[in-house]
């Protein structure tokens, strides 16, 4: 504060340019917005409810597959991106919006740049949510992990990301304080980089007003998808959480952060590091090997700028462990800085190449992301409700006995979410590895799954108990909100900065706005050159595709076309990779591990991260077309256990031949070689198609009509993965 | 692996941003500092601070 004493200030933010000489201190009066906040902490509060209820709902469906109803949007395979969305930009990202927009006034000691911004942002980010899930529910979805969102929902969030980026800058160049606390770095950092991630993967060719097909394909899609996904965490769940760590662990401990030295360190190498590691989601897989090895040496290196804030953020109650004991709120920080320094640990180790050959597809991924995500991002977030509430309610907290139950509540909750599931992951991975003395596979996958089933179970008690600490809280802070009122604008005083501008001492000129609004504009200019590059590079390097071509791999027949859109809109993805790794076990079980050039016709790609069930790369030809009717109209008729829903609606529900011409004809504009005037004879080949199945159905005595979606299905499943087969004939052929 | 060079670029885009923002807060002075930002989140001056 006593460095602001000695600097001229002007009288008001308006003060012409006479007024440099102006001496001495004179105060400004300002409001903070407090409503917005508040919008925001009840937005947080009601998505983390439906976002956490709808995963507690998923892992139910894979324990007891009843739960999954027989209808479509309760199936895990909608339920699961539902879940996934809502608790990270829903929950998380509310959270996120509602304490930039409380520390981000107090630490430039200004107001929110434009209340109608806020209002604007606020809104249209819960209606989007909205959206998001009522499409997500009904089937529409771009099948990318974490990035389901239809293209008009994604060109939504960028509008939505440039009000909210808008308004932060706009608040920090107004700003009362000369330096920018190293919290606001994290959110700036955070903007930039979301920004950056959410258009280059969301890139896709419209077919209709809500489907659409991912501009990249296979190995680059994957690619892409998982640069995309790995920075959502790093980007969404840790960098901006990490900026409310910088603010309310020391507010709340009422110390300053143990080193601000280390802090702004902590920053600028997490951000410079992290952009790199995405690729360790795809070790073992098609992507090049010099990619893998990128990514997992990134990916180690992240562990010294992650353990740097974790301890940061705990020295920081070095002296104040006494008040651990008595407040929750401190409680919550401890456990969430602790998730986040175990995650930041595990994360490395599971981008080993030799851990990874054990942990990817299984549930250990799960258990990782769920430390990170009940216990960094949801413990720190009700830290900051706690200590937050009751100061912009002008009241205490409601009980502190609720809340250090809330804490116990959490704290098992996630004990008793990542152990089963810790367990379930090395049993499965062990099971699904482990051959017999003569050589063959031990196990049936699914007695691997009837294994762990108990485990499921045991995630499920442990999501309970986690959501009934929220519900907890959600009643604390109601009885707390009606014990106080809500300081809408509270009044605050600093003195303003003195304004650069005046020291050139010459006339306003027309280029004075531009000196005075530069951030404004790189960023605007910035977007709009960014967005502009993006949609000249992508044509260009991608016409031309240099994967390794394997002249067998034919594009996709229309009927296929219609089944794949089935087997995205349904989430099949969520549980089934189509992805073989080349090892003994795999190859022994799935069939010739996958390469690269099988996936070229691939928009999006569909390899998975998860084997809830089998591998699907070569499922095509394995089963007679009758055994795929029967399995999915009830799976447990053909494998006995499974956990895998029924899907009736695939045998009333016909296939939209209207679609098909636009669907050939965004696939041709990919890049996709069909013949000249395709799209408009692609509907014969359909019901050629479809008749030759429906023959092959009659031949077991099950009847259909060609166009039930079924058909289209079985034609997509039965040619999974057999193109490769067909090189080899062609090869013997030769011979 | 042509979309690499998508990646790179966007990413390159992004750390010459983060670049550009780190040389500014150098030049700015932003650093000169490291031990009053610490301390002076906690000075506030309104209605209901307590």
């Amino acid at each position: 504060m006593s460095l602001e004493k000695n600097q001229p200030s002007a009288t008001t933010e308006s003060s012409t340019l006479s007024h440099s000489a102006n001496p001495g201190i004179q105060l400004e009066t300002f409001y903070y917005d407090n409503k917005t906040v508040k919008l925001f902490a009840y937005a947080t509060l009601f998505w983390g409810l439906v976002g956490m209820t709808a995963g507690l709902w998923a892992a139910f469906s894979i324990a007891y597959p009843q739960v999954n109803l027989g209808w479509a949007p309760t199936t895990f395979g909608r339920m699961r991106p539902v879940h996934t969305n809502a608790v990270i930009f829903a929950f998380v990202g509310n959270a996120i919006f509602c304490g930039v927009y409380y520390s981000l006034q107090r630490l430039c000691k200004a107001r929110m740049w434009s209340d109608r911004l806020s209002k604007i942002h606020f809104w249209g980010w819960q209606a989007l949510i909205l959206l998001g899930a009522i499409t997500l529910w009904a089937g529409f979805t771009q099948g990318k992990e974490y990035a389901e969102l239809e293209w008009p929902l994604d060109i939504a969030l960028t509008l939505l990301w440039v009000v909210f980026g808008a308004n932060m800058l706009g608040t920090i160049l107004k700003r009362r304080v000369q330096h920018l606390y190293v919290a606001i770095w994290f959110y700036i950092g955070t903007w930039v980089a979301v920004a950056m991630l959410h258009i280059v993967n969301s890139i896709a060719i419209p077919t209709s007003f809500l489907n659409s097909y991912s501009w990249y394909a296979g190995v680059q899609d994957a690619l892409v998808q998982w640069w995309y996904g790995h920075n959502a965490v790093a980007f969404f769940l840790t960098t901006p959480f990490l900026g409310l760590m910088y603010y309310f662990v020391p507010k709340a401990a009422n110390r300053p952060i143990y080193s601000y030295r280390w802090s702004i360190i902590h920053f600028w190498s997490l951000i410079f590091i992290y952009i790199w590691a995405g690729p360790h989601h795809l070790l073992y897989t098609a992507l090049p090997e010099w990619a893998q090895g990128l990514g997992t040496v990134f990916s180690i290196m992240l562990i010294a700028p992650s353990w740097g804030g974790m301890l940061n953020g705990l020295l920081t109650l070095r002296g104040a462990w006494d008040r651990v004991r008595e407040d929750a709120t401190l409680k919550f920080m401890v456990v969430a800085l602790t998730c986040y320094g175990m995650a930041t640990f595990e994360g490395p180790m599971l981008s080993l190449k030799s851990v990874n050959a054990i942990s990817h597809y299984t549930d250990w991924t799960i258990a990782h992301v769920h430390v990170g995500a009940l216990g960094w991002n949801g413990f720190l977030a009700f830290a900051m409700l706690y200590w937050m509430m009751p100061k912009i309610f002008n009241t205490k907290l409601y009980s502190k006995k609720w809340a250090n139950t809330h804490f116990w509540l959490g704290t098992l909750g996630i004990i008793f979410y990542v152990i089963p599931l810790y367990t379930a992951a090395l049993t499965q991975s062990l099971m699904w590895k482990k051959f017999t003395p003569e050589g063959i596979l031990q196990y049936q996958f699914m007695e691997t799954v009837t294994t762990i089933q108990p485990m499921y179970v045991l995630r499920g008690i442990g999501g309970l108990l986690y959501i009934s600490g929220l519900i907890l809280m959600i009643v604390n802070l109601v009885k707390t909100v009606r014990s106080g009122k809500l300081v809408a604008n509270e009044e605050s005083q600093a003195a303003p900065l003195p304004k650069n501008y005046e020291s050139h001492g010459k006339k306003e000129h027309w280029h004075r706005w531009i000196e005075r609004r530069p951030v404004q504009l790189t960023v605007l200019s910035l977007i709009a050159v960014g967005i502009g590059g993006i949609a000249e590079m992508v044509p260009t390097f991608l016409v031309k595709s240099n994967i390794p071509t394997i002249s067998s791999v034919k594009p996709y027949t229309p009927l296929e076309l219609h089944g794949r859109n089935i087997y995205i809109r349904e989430g099949c993805y969520t549980c089934h990779s189509q992805m073989i790794r080349p090892f003994r076990d795999e190859v022994a079980r799935y069939g010739e591990y996958s390469k690269a050039g099988e996936f070229v016709y691939d928009h999006p790609f569909q390899w998975g991260s998860k084997r809830t069930g089998p591998d699907l790369a070569r499922i095509g030809g394995k089963y007679p077309d009758s055994w795929h009717y029967n399995h999915m109209l009830d799976p447990t008729s053909m494998t006995s256990g499974s956990l895998m829903p029924s899907y009736p609606w695939l045998f009333t529900d016909r296939i939209d031949k209207t679609k098909t011409y636009s669907m050939i004809k965004a696939m041709k504009k990919l890049g996709v070689p069909y013949p000249a005037g395709y799209e408009n004879e692609a509907n014969k080949d359909i019901d050629k198609q479809a008749e030759k199945i429906k023959q092959s159905l009659a031949k077991d005595k099950i009847k259909v009509s060609k166009n039930d979606e079924i058909v289209a299905l079985i034609a997509y499943l039965q040619r999974m993965g057999t193109d490769i087969k067909n090189e080899k004939k062609e090869g013997s052929a030769l011979k | 692996m042509s979309v690499m060079l998508i990646l790179l670029g966007a990413s390159l885009v992004v750390s010459l941003i983060f670049l550009a923002a780190f040389i500014w807060s150098v030049k700015d002075g932003q650093y000169d500092d490291d031990y009053t930002p610490a301390h002076q989140i906690f000075f506030e001056e309104t209605q209901n601070s307590k």
